[in-house]
């Protein structure tokens, strides 16, 4: 075992960025360290070299992601991270471009280039790392905080409705669409390594808890609580498939929810590059 | 005014031309085919400029082309050495622009009420619809007449330059335009001695 | 050797022969009136050279692919107007502070506001300057005729990939969209700047360090070095931080990387400046209102003469107090309430005259309205 425990270190830190001074801005117990792991498993896993990739995240906790991890790194504007991404990826096909984003940046002030960006259907992997509140700038509410919960712009409960991000991409156009928990980490792995392999925009959300903030002001306890209720919550979508709408009522369907086949920006682009210059 | 007013000339290196009507008449892009007909073979210098709407079709569209053996200053027009006015609203709007020897075409159709007698006027949109076969080409008939009159250009390169611009497959209409308005021009010359 | 081709060409067309020219291959953009022909043409014209177009879904997205674009290694602009412009501003920021190479092209239109989609303006030349916020240095240039458009956009390129900065072309109505008669530069005519690159090991590699130049060499993504980009302040190494001792000069260098090359990167137009009492100063298309009425004025016995701002940002102090030194009285004709007046009025000495011609109601100054100026401060 002790063995197995040090490979497994060995792989994570062969993809921190070794000049960057530590520790992390993330609150101890954080998913997004979690989500990181899984992340650096399902490239290494792949194979994918550590040149051939560009990390984009724009603003929030998770967005500092992209800065600890030894690739080509662009740590953008609030919610604009798929806009600069759809230039790195289109200037350069070749690389592996991941975005790295929260549920504010995502939804709220990046709404609209993150619906763009699922219907170009270009090869994108999103991770969206949905903690249901705004963490870095101390627990406002966000697109997905559910109704009727706490935080510190909702200070009498949540009056309006939520974002389900994984509907809504799969409505925009994404053509891989995933959802995991921070508990459920060898899944997340897997449904990171398969968005990654997808040749389209993938999103992959990934619940997460931000006990500092959502889980203090909604007393849901510490971190391993938050992330035991994941646990509990959580409904493989295969099951989920045989379940009413009432039993689904506050679950977590986790797994591959939409996956479909349609062409690729960039490679469409190409193809009128080709018949373009044929031509003349 | 003061004494520099008194003084100054409006300076007589330009020929200025005005193309105007209602938009959708095809004026922008006649002061284009102008504009190439004379700059892109010639020596001189030229500058094609346009206000507009927002709308695309209706309203007052012009379109200004300035020509000068030296190079040009201002891109606009000063004073018109040419007016060319397709309905009675242009006609009415830039006619005080045109200068006192300046050189006015009209569509003598569409427009109804003269401010002068010192006048060219030909059926542009009629012979446009009922000879050359379709209402489109009003502009081109219209820069063949300027042509003409004016000798600002030669019919070889405004064939040139107006088939260049043409829509695959309007050639014909296009050169029988062409002809129509020289033709008529000609007349019209003619008839004025 | 035959002459060369000649083409009646517009300045937004004249923009994008310009931009490639200059080595441009990406364009992001959102349509918008009086720009849109820019889009139009890079649309066309990209894919027969293997470059690549992209419409945006805003003017946000915009600019943050073309800044992504930037700095995965290709030559990348957008064109935009004076409500897009607004729009990229925090992206604009973002590449003053990545110190992002990439050309914003503004045809300028009235506002505030939507305004006047079709109407001419000069109204965005101080947002050019101070668009964003925080502290840096703009570049700006601002061409006045067609053939300019080709050479300043692709001048527009080169100071860009020189000093690593966001350049802005302001264009106006009037030159976007009127055509001109001219010759495109032949290949290996006009200077073309390409970008520096590291030549060192990715391990030595200090992607904002302190050198001479200030300006440092910039890998692509993809290339080996895996550097970090962020629009926090950040230290040589590109991280994130909130030490005194390196904020002030990361902010320095942005300043200074410029301000050193403010000779080279000023450029202007005189005619009619020899012995002249008074002069016109403008830029855009009023410049060719000025030079016409200096013309005009001067064959009426009038010691008049004219300067046109070809670059406008970093303001050309020394440059306009040496033109100036000898004359009286200035006339500082504009389309908007006095943007360049101020800096006008910053720089020339107390006893010069500072006046000002200024119209905003959607119409170009005309020789005949800076004449009567002119017989008015005589």
């Amino acid at each position: 075992m002790a063995t197995a425990v040090k490979q497994r270190s060995d792989v994570i830190l062969d993809y921190i960025r070794p000049r960057k001074k530590f520790p992390s801005v993330w609150c101890a117990g954080c998913g997004n360290g979690i989500v990181m792991s899984a992340l650096i498993r399902a490239i290494e896993k792949a194979g994918y070299s550590k040149d051939g990739i560009a990390m984009l995240s724009g603003i929030g906790c998770s967005s500092r992601m992209p800065i600890y991890f030894d690739v080509s790194a662009l740590h953008t504007t609030h919610g604009r991270a798929l806009g600069f991404a759809t230039g790195v990826k289109f200037a350069r096909p070749e690389l592996k471009v991941i975005v790295i984003t929260g549920d504010g940046d995502a939804l709220a002030i990046g709404g609209n280039h993150f619906i763009h960006a699922c219907r170009r259907n270009i090869d994108i992997t999103a991770i969206l790392l949905n903690n249901y509140i705004y963490g870095m700038t101390g627990g406002q509410g966000s697109p997905t905080t559910p109704s009727e919960a706490f935080s510190t712009t909702t200070p009498y409960g949540n009056v309006e409705k939520h974002f389900e991000p994984c509907d809504l991409a799969a409505a925009a156009g994404a053509t891989f669409v995933g959802r995991t928990t921070v508990y459920h980490a060898p899944q997340m792995e897997k449904l990171l390594g398969d968005a990654m392999a997808h040749r389209g925009f993938s999103l992959v959300e990934v619940v997460s808890n931000c006990h500092t903030y959502f889980g203090r002001l909604n007393r849901q306890g510490d971190a391993v609580s938050m992330i035991n209720h994941f646990k509990e919550q959580s409904v493989p979508v295969a099951k989920s498939r045989k379940m009413s709408p009432e039993e689904l009522e506050g679950k977590i369907v986790t797994g591959k929810l939409h996956e479909v086949d349609k062409t690729e920006f960039c490679d469409e682009y190409q193809r009128v590059v080709d018949a373009v210059q044929g031509r003349n | 005014m003061g004494a520099l007013l008194e003084k100054i000339k409006i300076p007589h290196d330009r020929f200025e031309m005005r193309l105007s009507g209602s938009g959708g008449q095809g004026m922008i892009l006649a002061a284009v085919i102008m504009g190439e007909a004379i700059g892109i073979g010639g020596k001189k210098n030229v500058v094609q400029s346009q206000s507009y709407g927002p709308e695309a079709r209706g309203g007052a569209s012009k379109s200004d082309v300035v020509v000068s053996p030296n190079e040009i200053f201002y891109p606009k027009a000063m004073r018109l050495d040419l007016l060319l006015a397709m309905t009675q609203e242009s006609l009415d709007s830039y006619y005080p622009d045109l200068k006192e020897d300046g050189v006015l075409i009209v569509d003598d159709v569409l427009v109804t009420d003269f401010p002068t007698d010192k006048y060219y006027g030909l059926p542009f949109t009629r012979l446009a619809r009922e000879e050359a076969g379709h209402v489109m080409v009003a502009n081109v008939i219209a820069l063949a007449a300027i042509a003409e009159l004016t000798g600002i250009v030669d019919r070889e390169a405004l064939t040139n330059a107006v088939l260049n611009r043409a829509p695959r497959g309007t050639a014909d209409k296009n050169k029988k335009a062409i002809e129509i308005g020289f033709r008529e021009a000609a007349r019209l010359k003619e008839k004025k001695g | 050797m035959p002459d060369k081709k000649r083409v009646l060409m517009q300045g937004n067309h004249a923009c994008v022969a310009g931009a490639i020219y200059a080595g441009m291959r990406f364009y992001a953009g959102y349509p918008i009136t009086p720009s849109t022909e820019v889009a139009e043409g890079c649309a066309r014209r990209l894919p027969e050279i293997g470059g690549r177009f992209i419409q945006m879904e805003d003017e946000i997205g915009s600019i943050a692919a073309v800044i992504g674009a930037s700095v995965a290694g290709l030559k990348s602009m957008t064109a935009t107007s004076g409500p897009g412009y607004s729009l990229m501003v925090e992206n604009i920021g973002y590449a003053y502070m990545t110190e992002t190479p990439c050309v914003i092209i503004n045809v300028q239109r009235g506002g505030p506001s939507t305004g006047l989609p079709t109407k001419v303006s000069q109204s965005d030349t101080m947002q050019a300057r101070w668009g964003t916020h925080g502290d840096y240095t703009a570049i700006a240039v601002a061409p006045s005729s067609v053939a300019e458009t080709v050479t300043e956009t692709i001048r527009a390129f080169n100071l860009s990939e020189r000093f690593r900065t966001p350049v802005t072309l302001l264009l106006d109505e009037v030159i976007g969209h009127m055509r001109e008669i001219i010759t495109l530069p032949e290949p290996g005519e006009c200077e073309v700047v390409e970008r520096v690159k590291p030549t060192c090991p990715p391990e030595q590699f200090i992607p904002f360090e302190m050198t001479e130049s200030l300006v440092n060499p910039m890998p692509a993504y993809g290339e080996g070095y895996r550097n970090v980009i962020t629009g926090l302040t950040h230290d040589t190494m590109g991280f994130t931080t909130n030490k005194p001792v390196e904020i002030a000069p990361k902010l320095d260098k942005l300043r200074n990387k410029i301000m050193r090359h403010v000779d080279e990167i000023t450029r202007l137009r005189t005619e009619f400046i020899d012995d002249a009492e008074i002069l016109f100063i403008s830029y855009g298309s009023v410049a060719r209102a000025a030079f016409q009425a200096a013309k005009i004025a001067r064959e009426a016995g009038a010691k008049v003469g004219a300067i046109q701002l070809q670059s406008i940002w970093p303001f050309p102090d020394k440059e306009l107090m040496e033109l100036c030194a000898r004359c009286r009285k200035v006339i500082v004709g504009e389309l908007n309430m006095g943007q360049v007046a101020i800096e006008v009025e910053r720089v020339l000495p107390r006893d010069t005259e500072v006046h000002t011609l200024l119209r905003y109601d959607g119409e170009i100054l005309t020789p005949m309205q800076l004449l009567e100026k002119l017989d008015e401060v005589l």
